[in-house]
């Protein structure tokens, strides 16, 4: 079994779901490769070619891929597939528009999204919006998977000496031209990795209340997310979302705040280590999954408790 | 141009699903049934399209047992020109399904394929990019707007971290965000006409694509159940617990 691990970065940090896709890889095969392509990553490389039990780092450094834009990165992927048993990348926005589109040039039968790895050909991935949870295996000889990051822990990044590889550029698409990002500016931890997150849904009534979740974040080095509700709404951007459509976190804690517990943002947190919610109504299905429920209206509980954490 | 949306059948959003005693799978007989909700925002982009004069005929395509022609239906009321229907026993993988809609898209050339961005089924999230890559036109995916030009769309995508502003040159594949749009419902009459307006059907081996599972499932289960905690009365207590019980601050 030889691996290749997709690794992602943004703003020229390594983004890290990748470290806990290497995880998901060390349990399939013992030869782990990983595959970084941008413009100015070298950084990257010596940090990542010091992560324990890497075989190599292949950098593809060029203007090509300073975008990360997908069609681009699926050709390079397919010309070097042919070294691997398995490609895989996180599940993130990044990994699953690419995964899919390396595995089509490759003719493979992608997996979505898995959770657990059985063994080099089965695993278990949630579906029905985390409902269910499927167990699959694939038939084709080459594996390309994304992976669900908070399944898995982060990897030790310390005590390896990777050999670094540099791989040519297989060019760019014509046919797509990168215009602009325009990327949320926060000082809080982002989502998916942070230990705490408060997500406000419907029940924050406007996005000027989310100040209140906010100040509440500060306080405990949090994160802050919403329900699809509250983003439909307009109260907050949608790189905000928690959920089946969103993102997926597993904090040690979750506090959702206004927010009734719909299936689909469920999906997004139900894997929090302590989940706290705060409703006015008593017969919220969200307390259903709470380790701890608070009844109370959230224009007074959140101050409430900022205070109380203060002293 | 035409725009090519294709829909899925799949179970209603708002059904609470049910693992088979079996573990085969999830419980289907007799629940209620809907288009995939991402492939009803494909649609409403798609008449939008046709609105602004961008688009001259939005064909519908659904891939699946004989009940898609329900799901067709629903694109057909919602204002789309004409169906069609490749039968087969079930949804195929996203990949044999982008071998299908890639003999379709040549064979009635089309200039744009919309597609939702996963179905809520089996939370894939594979057939747009499956389906720009055999085909080797760009992709737009997880997009949130589309703004047609000379040389094809500026699109406007949802990444983790963002918004991603890209120009695709016409042909292209997208696949719609949720807040692409709010789709519209059918008026009565709409529903009404769209019982005569045409679906073709067709059949994979008429298409020549083979669409034999690549992955099988081996077995289906719930997962583990979260137990509901205890109710706390105020902010010092939930301090307090959270501190010196669950100790997670």
């Amino acid at each position: 079994m030889r691996v290749l691990v997709i690794a992602e970065c943004e703003k020229g940090l390594l983004v890290p779901a990748t470290l806990n896709t290497i995880t998901a890889a060390q349990q399939i095969g013992s030869e782990i490769d990983v595959l970084i392509a941008g413009h100015d990553c070298s950084v990257l490389v010596d940090s990542l070619s010091k992560v324990a039990g890497l075989a190599k780092v292949l950098c593809c450094e060029h203007p090509d891929f300073e975008n990360h834009i997908t069609e681009n990165l699926a050709v390079l992927i397919q010309s070097i597939s042919g070294n691997y048993s398995h490609v895989m990348a996180a599940a993130t926005t990044f990994g699953k528009a690419l995964i899919p589109y390396a595995g089509a040039l490759c003719d493979v039968q992608a997996i979505s999204d898995i959770s657990e790895v059985v063994d080099a050909d089965t695993f278990v991935r949630p579906i029905y919006a985390g409902n269910a949870l499927a167990t699959v295996k694939s038939s084709d000889s080459l594996k390309m998977i994304t992976v669900r990051a908070t399944s898995f822990e982060l990897t030790i990044t310390e005590g390896g000496n990777a050999k670094v590889e540099n791989v040519q550029s297989t060019g760019a698409n014509e046919n797509l031209q990168f215009i602009e990002q325009m990327l949320s500016l926060s000082e809080r931890p982002e989502l998916t990795s942070a230990k705490v997150v408060i997500s406000g849904g419907r029940g924050m009534k406007d996005g000027e209340n989310f100040k209140m979740l906010e100040s509440l974040a500060d306080k405990m080095g949090g994160a802050v997310g919403a329900s699809r509700a509250a983003v439909d709404a307009g109260f907050v951007p949608n790189d905000y979302q928690v959920g089946q459509t969103g993102k997926v976190v597993a904090p040690d804690l979750y506090i959702a705040v206004g927010i009734s517990g719909a299936i689909q943002h469920l999906a997004g947190m139900k894997d929090s280590k302590v989940i706290v919610a705060i409703n006015t109504d008593e017969d919220a299905p969200i307390f259903q999954v709470s380790d701890y429920g608070w009844n109370e209206d959230l224009f007074t509980a959140i101050p409430d408790l900022t205070n109380a954490l203060e002293s | 141009m035409k725009i090519l949306v294709p829909v899925k059948r799949v179970i209603d959003a708002n059904i609470r699903v049910r693992v088979k005693d079996d573990h085969s799978g999830v419980e289907t007989a007799n629940i209620k049934m809907a288009i995939n909700p991402f492939c009803e925002i494909a649609v409403e982009e798609a008449l939008r399209l046709k609105e602004k004069g961008s688009a001259e005929e939005i064909i519908i395509v659904s891939v699946g047992p004989a009940k898609c022609i329900e799901t067709i239906r629903n694109g057909l009321a919602m204002g789309a020109n004409r169906g069609i229907h490749v039968l087969c026993d079930n949804s195929p993988e996203p990949l044999a399904l982008a071998k299908i809609l890639k003999m379709i898209v040549e064979r009635e050339s089309v200039g744009l394929v919309l597609l939702g961005k996963q179905s809520i089924d089996d939370d894939n999230n594979q057939t747009g990019q499956m389906l720009a890559a055999l085909l080797g036109w760009p992709l737009g995916s997880y997009i949130s707007s589309i703004a047609v030009n000379d040389k094809g769309f500026e699109i406007v995508r949802e990444i983790d971290s963002g918004l991603e502003r890209l120009q695709l040159t016409a042909p292209a594949i997208m696949t719609a965000d949720l807040r692409l749009n709010e789709p519209r419902y059918a008026s009565l009459p709409n529903i009404m006409q769209a019982k005569k307006k045409p679906i073709e059907e067709l059949t994979p081996i008429d298409l020549g694509i083979d669409i034999t599972p690549r992955v099988q499932t081996i077995e289906v289960h719930e997962p583990p159940a979260r137990e509901a905690g205890i109710m706390v009365s105020g902010a010092s207590e939930l301090v307090d617990k959270l501190k010196n019980e669950a100790k997670v601050i």
